[in-house]
């Protein structure tokens, strides 16, 4: 496992809630990508939380760039270090945007990214929402959860989709290199962000980044929820390199769903026979996964 | 070696990016604007530009792209028109808001529905308060040379704003006309490299475009202001420098043809120009005493040159190719707001041309002639539009 770099590229003074996961995300991110990174962010948490004019708290340079341009804006800072001859392994490009930055607003622009064969980083960092607006769903929002727009009440009006799948998406473009980490798992987040950077081509990294503002949770709990999402398969850590998956941390005993959802009360509402569907659908997926990673495993 | 080719509009805006040397292009196809992507695209495939070309999902993209690039300290260019340019509205802010000098070339093109393909300035003038300069040019040659022009005034570092040149759809975009196209060497000592003080870089870590709280944001507003006052002033020194180098005037701030102590001016815009000219030739011979004034540079609008341009006048016709509604033809409507409290001539506003509707020499000398009728009648109308289905008797005759 990777030894966590001391180097900090984040400096105190942010503006993030208590117990904020994105904040860590931030923090391990730069640790692994190093000084020699440029990083866009778009409208989300991370355009605040740097602090404000003449503040900041990041230690590389940063552009700040409108909501729905991360993929396009990492594509022009690539492309003018390519027109000044400095090569992609040199200095890495970081587009870090928040689950609606990439997953609905930003989708076409990551899309583009991608397709593109730009030599950048993506990064989702997912807390599952629009937490900087105020908590309203998003597309990476999961089934059964409570925001501001899917308020619950006495309709039961509680989100009704699926989260959608970024990782199936950064894999049907033909990405090279797709990832989930997690907060709660810094080394290996660290050791797949650094794999990730010395891949030529586009990158996509997931990020789980719990927010206990936006999720009703303790921020006490942030990292302990982060490692119940693993261990519950409800977020698996696993990469896909070259089309082919590979399960990186597997737990040895599946943590019920129930134990990963109380915590947090966003699900407060859900009855039992929702609890117990959830529990069906992460089995689900899991199982999918396993299959997907064997498929490829038995090819070769 | 310069030499002459007979280019379109699209190619001349090609090639004025070519020889300014642009670094990083990111565009997306729209017609009537897809020949410069295309142009680009083989300029840069056989070698004859260095040039980083992102072939963007969306105008959108492009100009988000153009942002990121020129903020890593490149020399970004970009082009569209109508439905791509309104698509980058939010972006066309930013570019301002960062102080990034891009430059860009819009073919104007009417907005639909009903979808339309032709000449119209109202796409362009939708951008009027973006903080963009805008340049319209009358024809292929003015549109390579005011690309040019452009980076020079725009990467100036007390102005530092981006600027769009723009050329009438198909008119000029479409349409081949003999354009020098100038020796690279003489291009590259009237326009040096782009190398702004401040940019990303892992060396010097720096911030840009972060938030800024009630305290800051005005004075922020406030630099852009006056560095846009200084712009008119650039712009006539950039002109006669430019005039120096090459030989040739793309017009500055206006253009005066046979404005001196004139009773009528009419005031034109883009490549309705070019035939209006021959109008007015004829109407002086016999015996009006009548101008032209182009409206070449619209942002920053040239207020005091209006004011200096319109001191002895009787009559002012503004021939708007643009219609904003609920408020009338742009030009119109900011030369009245410049020469208030100053002069009082009369002022119509004659819409004209939108859509791609054909402005022949027949309609211009009906609209001159009008605006020399008001002389004695007075002002009858302050907004007509000319040569519609229900009036097209009247202007063809």
């Amino acid at each position: 496992m990777a030894k966590i770099p001391e180097k900090e590229l984040m400096r105190k003074g942010t503006t993030a809630c208590p117990g904020c996961g994105a904040g860590h995300a931030m923090r391990y991110l730069l640790k692994a990508v190093g000084k020699d990174s440029i990083i866009n962010i778009p409208a989300c948490c991370w355009a605040v939380i740097p602090g404000v004019y003449p503040s900041r708290n990041l230690e590389i340079p940063l552009l700040y760039t409108a909501f729905e341009t991360t993929g396009a804006s990492s594509s022009g800072v690539r492309a003018a270090l390519n027109a000044k001859g400095v090569d992609p392994r040199e200095i890495t490009v970081v587009g870090f945007a928040g689950d609606g930055g990439t997953a609905d607003i930003g989708l076409q622009a990551f899309s583009g990214c991608v397709e593109r064969g730009t030599d950048t980083i993506q990064v989702m960092y997912d807390n599952e929402a629009y937490m900087n607006t105020g908590i309203q769903r998003s597309g990476e929002t999961p089934y059964g959860a409570w925001t501001t727009t899917t308020p619950v009440g006495s309709q039961k009006e509680w989100k009704k989709q699926p989260k959608k799948n970024m990782m199936e998406i950064a894999k049907a473009h033909g990405i090279p290199y797709a990832v989930t980490v997690s907060v709660g798992h810094p080394e290996l987040m660290i050791e797949k962000i650094k794999k990730a950077k010395e891949i030529p081509g586009p990158k996509f990294v997931h990020i789980y980044a719990p927010c206990p503002t936006g999720w009703r949770s303790d921020p006490s709990n942030t990292i302990e929820l982060a490692k119940l999402a693993v261990d519950s398969c409800v977020f698996p850590l696993y990469e896909i390199e070259n089309g082919e998956y590979n399960i990186y941390k597997k737990p040895k005993e599946k943590t019920p769903v129930k134990e990963y959802l109380k915590l947090q009360g966003r699900f407060r509402h859900l009855p039992k026979e929702e609890v117990e569907k959830i529990q069906k659908n992460v089995d689900k997926e899991w199982e999918l996964l396993l299959q997907k990673e064997k498929l490829m495993n038995d090819e070769e | 070696m310069s030499e002459m080719k007979i280019v379109s509009g699209n190619y001349a805006s090609a090639y004025g990016a070519k020889l300014s040397r642009a670094e990083v292009v990111a565009a997306y196809p729209i017609t009537p604007q897809t020949e410069v992507v295309e142009k680009i695209a083989s300029l840069v495939a056989e070698g004859e530009m260095d040039a980083e070309f992102i072939k963007v999902e969306s105008e959108h993209s492009a100009m988000a792209a153009s942002i990121a690039a020129s903020n890593a300290g490149a020399r970004a260019y970009t082009a569209t028109s109508a439905h791509g340019l309104a698509l980058m509205h939010e972006l066309l802010m930013w570019a301002s808001g960062a102080r990034l000098p891009i430059v860009m070339t819009n073919i104007n093109r009417a907005m639909g529905p009903p979808w339309s393909v032709w000449a119209d300035h109202h796409d362009t003038l939708a951008q009027k308060g973006t903080g963009q300069l805008q340049f319209f040019c009358e024809n292929n040659q003015e549109v390579l040379d005011s690309v040019i022009m452009a980076y020079k005034i725009c990467e100036d570092e007390e102005i530092m704003l981006p600027a769009m040149i723009v050329e009438d759809a198909f008119i000029l975009s479409h349409t081949k006309e003999p354009v020098e196209i100038y020796d690279q060497e003489l291009v590259d000592d009237f326009l040096p490299p782009y190398d702004p003080d401040y940019k990303l870089d892992v060396d010097q870590p720096l911030g840009f475009g972060s938030l800024g709280m009630p305290d800051w944001y005005m004075d922020f507003r406030y630099k852009i202001f006056e560095a846009m006052e200084k712009v008119p002033e650039k712009v006539e020194e950039v002109n006669k420098e430019f005039e120096e180098v090459f030989g040739r005037d793309p017009g500055g701030l206006i253009e005066e043809y046979k404005t001196d102590g004139v009773d009528v001016l009419i005031v034109t815009m883009g490549s309705i120009s070019s035939t209006s000219k021959d109008v007015i030739d004829e109407l002086r011979e016999e015996g009006h005493n009548i101008g032209l004034a182009r409206l070449r540079t619209f942002r920053p609008f040239p207020v005091e040159k209006f004011r200096e341009l319109i001191k002895d006048v009787n009559v002012v016709g503004v021939l708007d190719r643009n219609y904003t509604f609920g408020h009338g033809g742009d030009a119109a409507r900011e030369i009245k707001d410049a020469i208030y409290g100053y002069h009082d001539p009369i002022v119509k506003d004659y819409i004209v041309g939108l859509g791609g509707r054909d402005l022949t020499p027949k309609i211009l000398k009906n609209i001159m002639e009008d605006a020399i009728s008001l002389q004695d009648k007075g002002l009858d109308e302050e907004i007509e539009w000319v040569d519609l289905k229900v009036n097209q008797e009247r202007w063809r005759r």
